[in-house]
């Protein structure tokens, strides 16, 4: 009994902690978002959530969810290439490209995204290189595609990564037995090495999709003033015009939004890895 | 066949290394434009290291993350001891605290604790609190202790309670039976998540935007608000030195480790025999 007590004694500062620094604030948020200030009171209001659903911010909240959606589709369509060839047992030194793709990881996020300005910018190289052949120049940064670009540079790796951790841990007697049984290529991959890959598939989709739909500095930085995020918009109620208030609700909608999708995919996961089993 | 994987890999390869290259020749580029070339200079760098806010940035950036590291090293190894120890309801109770901060995306972290820290200071007004150092350092244990209990959980499962046990019985206090008993077997658990608290801590920047104030600025912080101003080589070359530094870290850290391995193999293989 009292083994276990001063074991358990040893939560308590941590239990302390989280209180203050976990609970309290996100229920300041809720607070904050559940309340309007009028005559410099907080008054109880549902105001805020309505007005996050007037025309201008469902439009935000859709980019968000679009943009966040071709980036991770993007990420997948190029990834899973990669992920399969590195798995396949045709190149030595797999785990060296691996660490290749993983190595623009350990730079800072911002800095890998302002990377982009000097490429995309009107008079930069990109552009540059296209009047050089006699190409005319395009209007990238600052659009919709500068920041989809941006998505998919920064978080390709976190597509790749866990694809080729399934793949290569796949028992590769399980392809010769389907090649024996006469499958060829096509079937093997999609019947076999496609649904085997699930969970890697889905940690990877979770994994590039959250930090999409949740950013504000790649829009920021990249986009232009038609790319206005669900983050750009709640870093701007916080810091530019301090209506704490509706930028609680946002913040809310948000974390309710990621708190779904991860219970969805944790649970789909499941059913993949139970799956794959069999 | 062969060749189209091989060509698409040194694609993919290019696609992820252009824009760091790009960005590290142009840091020795004369001219201030960012796509003509104006001849090799190293001018960018000595202003870089005569910039005041730069170099206090960095100590900023150095002392959070080691601090905040340390902190959540001692906060954490704590509180997974006493999580491994509880009964399942309450240790279903902790886990799920301790995954707030992982799933939450980062900007509500940012603006929750901004949102306390200011609720604190209105209440201790007569205090007259600012956000700065402190309350940065703050935020960042708090993103951190997290990643320390879920790399020390798994050790302490894999550990034999009766250890623990059968030192307090042979009369040892409880700090010391931890110290003497557990702590060297959950050792490179608590290291590995130390380790990761400081890079976290380093390449924060969402909940560091929200959270300091009063000039107090990490490198992040100063990095964006340069950014934001456009073009300028100054960036290119703390970029530059940041990639090389990262490079040379896990050069010597895989170093270390494949010597370790070796080690390793070599007392299995003795062991053998």
């Amino acid at each position: 009994m009292l083994k276990g007590s001063a074991k358990r004694a040893a939560v308590a500062p941590y239990v302390i902690w989280s209180a203050l620094f976990v609970i309290i604030p996100i229920l300041l948020v809720i607070y904050y978002s559940l309340t309007m200030e009028t005559d410099g009171k907080l008054v109880f209001s549902w105001a805020n959530y309505a007005r996050a659903f007037q025309p201008t911010y469902i439009d935000v909240m859709l980019r968000s969810g679009r943009l966040a959606l071709i980036s991770t589709a993007a990420c997948l369509l190029i990834g899973y290439p990669v992920a399969y060839i590195m798995a396949s047992r045709e190149f030595e030194n797999r785990s060296f490209l691996l660490f290749l793709f993983l190595v623009p990881m350990w730079m800072n996020f911002l800095l890998r995204t302002y990377s982009w300005l000097a490429l995309l910018e009107n008079n930069g190289i990109l552009n540059t290189f296209l009047s050089g052949i006699g190409l005319p120049k395009l209007a990238l940064l600052y659009t919709n595609k500068a920041v989809v670009l941006g998505m998919v540079y920064n978080f390709l790796p976190f597509m790749i990564l866990p694809i080729y951790t399934v793949l290569k841990k796949m028992d590769h007697s399980l392809i010769e037995a389907a090649q024996d049984l006469g499958a060829d290529s096509r079937n093997v991959f999609f019947r076999l090495v496609l649904p085997l890959s699930t969970p890697g598939v889905i940690s990877g989709i979770t994994m590039v999709f959250m930090p999409a739909v949740t950013t504000f500095i790649i829009s920021d930085l990249l986009g232009g003033s038609k790319s206005m995020l669900i983050g750009n918009l709640i870093e701007q109620q916080f810091m530019k015009v301090s209506d704490w208030n509706f930028g609680s609700a946002m913040s809310m909608i948000l974390m309710g939004v990621v708190l779904v999708l991860f219970t969805v995919f944790t649970m789909v996961d499941k059913d993949g890895e139970g799956g794959a089993l069999y | 066949m062969k060749h189209l994987k091989r060509a698409y890999l040194a694609l993919m390869i290019v696609f992820m290394y252009a824009p760091i290259i790009v960005l590290m020749v142009f840091s020795f580029n004369r001219s201030k434009s960012r796509a003509n070339w104006g001849g090799f200079t190293l001018g960018w760098y000595s202003e870089l290291f005569k910039d005041p806010k730069i170099l206090s940035a960095l100590y900023t950036t150095l002392s959070v993350a080691v601090l905040s590291a340390l902190i959540a090293a001692v906060l954490g190894t704590a509180a997974a001891v006493g999580i491994d120890s509880m009964k399942s309801r309450g240790r279903r109770i902790m886990m799920t605290v301790t995954n707030i901060p992982v799933v939450n995306p980062d900007i509500v972290m940012g603006v929750s604790l901004m949102l306390l820290y200011i609720f604190l200071f209105n209440a201790f007004s007569f205090l007259r609190l600012q956000l700065g150092y402190a309350t940065l350092l703050l935020a960042h244990v708090s993103f951190n202790v997290p990643y320390v209990i879920l790399s020390v959980l798994p050790k302490l499962r894999r550990m034999d309670d009766h250890l623990f046990e059968a030192a307090l019985d042979l009369g040892a206090p409880p700090f010391k039976s931890f110290y003497k008993v557990i702590l060297p077997e959950i050792m490179p658990g608590v290291v590995t998540g130390a380790m990761l608290a400081f890079t976290m801590s380093v390449d924060d920047f969402v909940v560091s935007f929200f959270t300091t104030g009063a000039g107090v600025e990490n490198l992040s912080v100063l990095i964006y608000s340069m950014a934001r101003r456009g073009i300028n080589p100054k960036i290119n070359a703390l970029s530059t030195l940041m990639f090389a530094f990262v490079l040379i870290l896990l050069y010597l850290i895989n170093r270390s480790d494949t010597s370790k391995q070796r080690k390793g193999e070599r007392e299995l293989n003795e062991a053998d025999y």
